[in-house]
């Protein structure tokens, strides 16, 4: 049903056409989101130490999405089929030439193709920790692949990132086990966390069909993905739901009620002096 | 710091001797002698050389090609250290001036120079450890040299530092994260 969200004009454009600039849309504005989430902590992290962490992933996750909207920008410019590069950012007239710039600040909510789960609110501590380690841990399994991609740019990035992503995870998962298995509220939060967030996870495994450029076997990774959250929730006395209904959506562009309110506050600026700079 | 002020002066009085740009092979030399001069915005006591950051240099007639590539993936002075090699090369008479990034291949902190480990412990920040390709409890402290210290945070001031606390000399301090 929502198949057809991502090209407006489907019926026109070859399938493969614009499939590898959707892909990196979607890794871009995952990691944007997330970063921008993630940035809500910035003087406000339970201590020091922590939000200087927070805020340290924030900056990693933002230096990922630009490597990725930079080389859109460079795949739409390039590309001399003028249909392939309309599908892009639909929606807003581009005036010729894109940018990276352009790309965050001027698409809408419908042209965002971010997993749900970053785009939902932070929470208190143990949401966002919990939000960051599924996430860090799909990530760092999903780009261990994408290094091998015949796509030279896009293995860069992802070679790159990993460096980045050993960290989160580690971090991220230090936590949960420490909440998990910390005092009776603490682990309370963890299980309600669990509760609120776990419905968006089933997302990152379904690819839409952009994502058949990417290569990866989901399910295998899901697999993998699963087994990681496993060992680490058991140290952390949680226990991972069951036959959960799993939302879905923001990969093409259907989202869910927060991601209005984020881009309000990521495109105020650009959008209220439209061209101001740095 | 002393050693890069020295360079510096040394620099500035050849420039003023000689206004004519050299040629040809000295062309190249030139250029990396202004790239060894810029520093880095967030740990000053290191250059760019010092910290691998610079790729390659290319002379192609009039035209000065530096390639270079970021540490961390959003370190945010890549675009500062890109401006100021730009001022830093225009300042020496060049005027055509490309700077490009590359991500592959990705950065290495094998790539810092001895001398830059030197003044970075100098400094105060512990150097890169290959025992720690993930930083943990035991990176040499660099006042005290001892070894039984503590990780506090594996994220610090800036994205590529740890931040470590000596157990024995109790001075906290940075480890530049092996990368
Ligand atoms: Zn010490």
């Amino acid at each position: 049903m929502q198949k057809d969200l991502t090209y407006k004009s489907a019926s026109q454009v070859p399938p493969q056409e614009g499939f590898r600039e959707a892909y990196l849309l979607h890794l871009a504005d995952t990691t944007l989101i997330l970063s921008q989430r993630n940035s809500e902590w910035c003087g406000h992290g339970p201590i020091l130490e922590q939000d200087i962490a927070i805020t340290n992933i924030s900056l990693d996750l933002l230096g990922q999405s630009r490597n990725f909207y930079q080389y859109a920008t460079q795949l739409i410019n390039n590309t001399t089929n003028t249909k392939a590069a309309k599908v892009l950012p639909s929606g807003e007239d581009l005036g010729g030439a894109t940018d990276e710039d352009k790309l965050a600040y001027l698409r809408t909510e419908r042209e965002f193709k971010n997993l749900l789960l970053v785009e939902l609110p932070k929470g208190d501590w143990g949401q966002t920790i919990l939000r960051q380690y599924l996430f860090s841990q799909y990530q760092y399994l999903l780009f261990e692949q994408l290094q091998q991609h015949a796509d030279e740019q896009l293995a860069a990035i992802c070679t790159k990132a990993l460096k980045e992503i050993k960290y989160h995870v580690r971090w991220s998962s230090e936590w949960v086990i420490r909440l998990g298995d910390g005092t009776t509220e603490s682990n309370a939060r963890m299980i309600k966390a669990i509760e609120e967030i776990w419905r968006y996870t089933g997302e990152m495994f379904i690819p839409v069909e952009y994502e058949t450029i990417s290569g990866i076997d989901f399910s295998a990774l899901k697999k993998q993905w699963e087994e990681k959250i496993k060992e680490v929730f058991e140290e952390a006395t949680l226990s991972i739901p069951e036959k959960i209904f799993m939302q879905t959506g923001g990969k093409t562009g259907v989202h869910t009620e927060h991601l209005g309110y984020i881009l309000t506050d990521l495109q105020y600026l650009q959008r209220t002096y439209p061209n101001s700079q740095w | 710091m002393p050693d890069t002020e020295l360079t510096k002066k040394e620099n500035s009085s050849k420039q003023s001797e000689t206004q004519v740009l050299p040629s040809g092979e000295d062309l190249g030399g030139a250029v990396w002698s202004v790239l060894e001069t810029i520093t880095d915005p967030e740990v000053p006591v290191l250059t760019i050389t010092d910290l691998g950051i610079v790729r390659d240099v290319k002379i192609n007639g009039e035209l000065i090609e530096v390639t270079i590539t970021p540490t961390y993936t959003g370190c945010p002075a890549m675009d500062m250290i890109a401006m100021n090699i730009r001022m830093a090369l225009i300042e020496n008479g060049f005027t055509a001036i490309k700077i490009t990034t590359i991500l592959a291949p990705a950065w290495t902190t094998d790539w810092m120079s001895e001398a830059g480990k030197q003044k970075l412990i100098a400094y105060g920040i512990a150097v890169p450890n290959k025992k720690f390709t993930i930083a943990a409890d035991g990176v040499e402290c660099p006042q005290c040299k001892s070894t039984n210290t503590k990780l506090l945070s594996e994220f610090g001031s800036t994205a590529c530092k740890a931040l470590f606390q000596c157990q024995d000399c109790k001075e906290p301090f940075d480890y530049f994260k092996c990368h």
